[in-house]
């Protein structure tokens, strides 16, 4: 039987945020024994998911939540970062590279292509209630004898 | 972040030390400008080998500096990036209009 394990956490969408929501998954990642590089590329990803959920998702004040989640199984990890925003009108656009929906905030436009790069997969569905972004990531230094 | 500045010979080395993010962005994009006003130096250079950790966001504060140094005819360069830094550097050709150094 594969090794699983799961965390969940759910904080409020400011960008102080941010950096729990990184070293969060980084130390629950962990037990699956990634290198640096592989570790940076996850922190990386959430960090840019967890982005466009603070800086998107709530155009008003009052600020709602951000729900992470991270799933191991065997030696892949799946990352879920869920907001009950407002959502993205036009995902194949918001996924191309440099674009953005707030130019005047000199933005680079590149969240997605940066989860593209240094995830396996990323999935993107959204609509009027909200955003989910689901990545995953297959750990090569895994070791076989993780047990739960 | 914390960032640190000095200025030799014209040029001005920047420092950043910690975490670029949406969070730090703003504190960063303020300080670096109030730095770039000066009129004491003909090129920056911004040392990353102090900042732990940059999302595409520092993407974003780079290219704004660089169009507002542009308008000076002040050319910007990146030294000691990370790895990781570097590969989001690569992917979004930042270094096209910031050369890295050594």
């Amino acid at each position: 039987m594969k090794y699983s394990n799961f965390m969940e956490v759910t904080f409020k969408a400011l960008s102080v945020n941010e950096g729990f929501a990184r070293v969060c998954v980084a130390s629950f990642c962990v037990q699956l024994n990634p290198s640096v590089d592989e570790i940076t590329d996850i922190k990386t990803a959430v960090s840019e998911a967890v982005t466009n959920c603070v800086v998107h998702a709530y155009p008003s004040a009052t600020k709602g939540d951000v729900k992470l989640r991270c799933e191991l199984e065997g030696d892949q990890i799946t990352i879920t970062v869920e907001d009950k925003g407002v959502g993205i009108k036009d995902i194949e656009k918001a996924r191309e590279p440099f674009y953005t929906s707030k130019p005047s905030e000199e933005r680079s436009g590149m969240g997605f292509t940066v989860m593209e790069s240094f995830m396996d997969s990323v999935e993107v569905s959204s609509n009027s209630f909200g955003t989910t972004v689901k990545m995953t990531k297959k750990i090569a230094s895994c070791p076989c004898e993780v047990v739960g | 972040m914390q960032i640190k500045s000095r200025v030799h010979d014209k040029t001005l080395y920047v420092l950043l030390c910690g975490e670029l993010d949406e969070h730090t962005a703003p504190y960063t994009k303020m300080t670096l400008d109030e730095l770039f006003i000066k009129p004491n130096f003909q090129k920056i250079v911004i040392d990353l080998s102090e900042l732990d950790f940059m999302d595409s966001t520092g993407i974003g504060v780079m290219i704004g500096r660089y169009k507002k140094m542009k308008e000076r005819h002040i050319p910007i360069y990146i030294c000691n990036p990370s790895p990781h830094a570097e590969k989001i550097f690569k992917m979004t050709g930042l270094y096209e209009i910031m050369p890295k150094i050594v």
